[in-house]
């Protein structure tokens, strides 16, 4: 590569000099073979569309609009291919609860394991054990720092699974507990998550009761990580699923999004930025009890875990095959949060919550679940902030507080690792 | 929240519009580019088109960091990463930047160590506590980020560092948006400045735009009413037939940019004869590498990095999206075989990248515009 050592006063100011440019290298450059393979797939998913886009016959092309209409149906259509891993190895997108998560989870884990109860890729599965109702659960815990300002991985781990339960709409009973530990992990450390595990299975009214204990060689993994296992008893007769999400249904979430994942991201202190909130880890059966209590019209319930609310809104409109629409301004952002967000260039929409959940409810029963919502403490900054729509299909909507539109997608790529 | 909230004031906004929609003149088309990537990202994310009336178009220009990368520079970073010494580091969004080999994230996962970092600085405290490995920072933006790395090189040299140097793809705006008012198959009414840019080398450079070629320039912040009123400025500009530089961002831009970080660049760093941008070809002085009298900071020198040039794929028309000449569903490989998820060309995997942004934010508004329109 040859190296410009010309002299120039001028080089902030970014004004060229004249003259004395020597040629750029000539010779063929090296072509992609990944990118290959990616335009040989499109030729064959296009292949018959040219005649449409160059008008059978005539010389003009087709006006821009209709042009357009063709690549957005393209568009559509790729994006409702069965998904396949494109890459050779794992990244770290795999693990961000996006669009990687979901192709990982449905092109190896579903295309193999597949069977009917697996297949609503629900929080829960849910069971039907001697005529009893029975929700079942698995959830591992890698966050990382391990303790962090209002909580730390021990209650993490149980609050997590005790609320996958609960969206199923089932009590959780009984917990398992797996440890994987790295060799040098201090004893009083894990002594600390272990007791915050217990008060928080106290606190949810579940118990631990069975687990299993492994240690690895320094260096292989970090410090501690956990796995939870639950069960828990489906009471009532509703048949809860982001699937069953109808037009005019009403979303609303239980409080403030955002505050677990900015925790974790400041509590790294890679960030240089303090701010005054905690993470909201927190059970939630008894807010769902409450709900389901008041009233009859819950269609479907979810945890923003990782991916946030925007992707729980995705997984409804594309389950349900219908259109979501929030409103910015009614979404609950507490200001330290939006703030670290603005700063970072993150959306709030995006970050995880580890005691939030989002509901949808049948338009009727709306003011009346928002009301059980608030009156619960762990409720008490719900709000609606959308409705269900019939078009467009598979799309969620945001009207942002500026007074536009845009669409709110899953996430690519991985802005906030190991955050649960 | 306090200066954020003013700047996105719907009532404000709709009052804007009105002023925009009365100063189109009938049957006249305005084709306005914003060339700052950061503009381009505001302009989808907060829906700022749906006020504009359907005479003006906002063209994305090449302001865009990554994008602008050619796929060969990034061959030859990964080259350099591949050393077993090397620890390289990276801002978050150079990460997904495809080369011909994959990403960083893609050479990370077999083994590589790429590490993310949100300021160079970081880096000397990598250097530091890794005083058996060589530390290199992939540098790349405009004049935004440029005076963080010279900064970090004055600080290394300070310092004495031994085991730091910088792999320089700095390149200068001008030259680039030069290159586009020469183009021969764009017409363009007036430019939105890029504001972070200005912050550093100020306005006057931008007035060989409004002397030399007679468009309309304004230097804008990031906020969506800074842009609408922008906009709002062209028009009044283009309504009256002037063409001047203004600095609507002028909260945050000083007229003649910032003296210290244009000396430190000056100090540290030197235009190179030509540069390649992704798209857009060779472009003369267009890029800056560091100096001879830093050399043992510059990766360039210490390193053999292979110089390999990767073409752009033949079906990938980020140059067309960068100069605006193609909207970016024009492409013939958009949202097909290039996605956020496995993106082709580079303006795809950026945030502030025309692609991503009308992928990921714009789809429907132009629906809703096919909608309303009779055809």
């Amino acid at each position: 590569m040859t190296r410009g050592h010309l002299d120039s006063p001028g080089v902030a100011a970014g004004t060229p000099p004249d003259g004395g440019v020597p040629a750029p290298p000539d010779g063929a450059p090296a072509s992609a073979g990944w990118v290959e393979r990616a335009l040989r797939e499109h030729d064959e998913q296009v292949q018959g569309e040219t005649a449409r886009f160059e008008r059978h016959g005539s010389p003009q092309p087709l006006p821009g609009t209709v042009r357009e209409e063709l690549v957005l149906e393209r568009i559509d259509r790729a994006r409702r291919a069965r998904p396949r891993v494109k890459e050779d190895r794992i990244t770290m997108s795999h693990g961000a609860g996006g669009k990687a998560t979901q192709t990982l989870i449905e092109a190896v884990f579903l295309d193999t394991f597949r069977n009917p109860l697996l297949e609503p890729l629900e929080d829960a599965a849910r069971l039907h054990v001697n005529g009893a109702r029975v929700a079942l659960t698995t959830d591992s815990y890698v966050v990382s720092p391990l303790f962090f300002p209002g909580g730390d991985i021990g209650d993490l781990a149980v609050n997590g699974t005790v609320n996958d339960l609960s969206m199923a709409g089932a009590v959780p009973l009984y917990l398992s507990a797996g440890f994987i530990l790295e060799e040098g992990f201090p004893v009083a450390d894990l002594t600390r998550i272990v007791a915050s595990m217990q008060a928080a299975a106290v606190a949810a009214g579940v118990q631990v009761v069975t687990g299993d204990t492994k240690v690895v060689q320094k260096g292989k993994a970090d410090g501690c990580y956990i796995n939870t296992a639950g069960v828990g008893v489906i009471e009532h007769s509703l048949d809860l699923g982001v699937a069953r999400a109808r037009p005019g249904d009403v979303v609303l979430v239980s409080g403030p999004i955002g505050d677990h994942g900015v925790t974790i991201m400041l509590a790294r202190g890679e960030l240089d930025i303090e701010a005054d909130i905690c993470s909201d880890t927190a059970p939630l059966n008894g807010l769902v009890a409450s709900l389901l209590a008041a009233v009859p019209g819950v269609r479907a319930l979810r945890d923003a875990t990782r991916g946030g609310v925007a992707t729980i809104l995705n997984e409804i409109a594309v389950a349900a095959g219908v259109g979501v629409i929030v409103t910015e301004g009614d979404i609950p952002v507490r200001a330290e949060v939006r703030g670290a967000s603005e700063l970072l260039g993150i959306d709030p929409m995006y970050v995880a919550c580890e005691g939030r959940l989002v509901a949808v409810v049948s338009p009727e029963d709306a003011d009346g679940a928002l009301a059980a919502l608030r009156a619960h403490p762990q409720g008490t900054g719900a709000a609606a902030i959308g409705t269900i729509t019939a078009q467009p299909p598979g799309i969620v909507q945001l009207k942002t507080a500026f007074g536009g539109t845009r669409i709110v997608d899953l996430l690519v790529g991985d802005p906030l690792p190991r955050i649960c | 929240m306090k200066f954020v909230d003013e700047f996105r004031d719907a009532d404000k906004a709709h009052a804007l519009a009105a002023r925009i929609t009365a100063l189109c003149e009938p049957g006249r088309q305005y084709k306005l580019m914003e060339v700052c990537g950061g503009h381009t990202h505001t302009i989808y994310k907060h829906g700022l088109e749906d006020y504009l009336p359907e005479q003006v178009t906002l063209v994305h220009g090449p302001g865009c960091p990554v994008c602008v990368i050619p796929m060969g520079r990034v061959d030859d970073a990964m080259a350099l990463a591949s050393d077993p010494d090397v620890i390289m580091t990276s801002f978050g969004d150079m990460m997904r930047v495809p080369g011909s080999n994959g990403s960083f994230f893609d050479a990370k996962a077999r083994g590589t160590d790429i590490r993310m970092v949100y300021s160079p600085l970081d880096s000397l405290k990598i250097a530091r506590q890794n005083p058996d490995k060589r530390v290199v920072f992939m540098a790349i933006g405009f004049e935004t980020t440029a005076p963080s790395t010279a900064m970090t090189v004055l600080r290394a040299a300070a310092e004495g560092l031994p085991n730091f140097s910088v792999f320089c793809n700095h390149v200068t705006i001008i030259p680039a948006i030069k290159a586009i008012l020469d183009s021969p198959d764009l017409r363009l009414d007036g430019f939105i400045g890029p504001g972070h840019v200005s912050t550093v080398i100020g306005c006057r450079p931008y007035e060989f735009i409004a002397r030399d070629y007679g468009k309309p320039v304004v230097v804008a912040g990031f906020e969506p009413l800074d842009i609408l009123q922008s906009i709002y400025m062209l028009m009044l500009q283009l309504s009256k037939g002037t063409s001047t530089v203004e600095n609507q961002y002028s909260r945050v831009v000083p007229w003649d940019g910032n003296p210290v970080a244009l000396r430190a660049i000056g100090q540290t760093m030197e235009l190179r004869p030509y540069f390649e941008w992704r798209g857009l070809g060779f472009i003369s002085h267009s890029a800056l590498a560091v100096r001879e009298e830093y050399a043992r900071f510059d990766a360039e020198r210490l390193f053999s990095v292979p110089g390999v040039r990767v073409a752009d794929p033949k079906a990938c028309q980020c140059g067309e999206v960068l100069k605006g000449v193609l909207k970016p569903w024009e492409c013939k490989v958009f949202g097909t075989a290039c996605t956020p998820e496995t993106p082709i060309g580079t303006c795809m995997v950026s945030p502030e990248g025309a692609c991503a942004a009308y992928y990921n934010y714009g789809r429907l508004t132009r629906q809703r515009v096919r909608e309303a329109s009779p055809s």
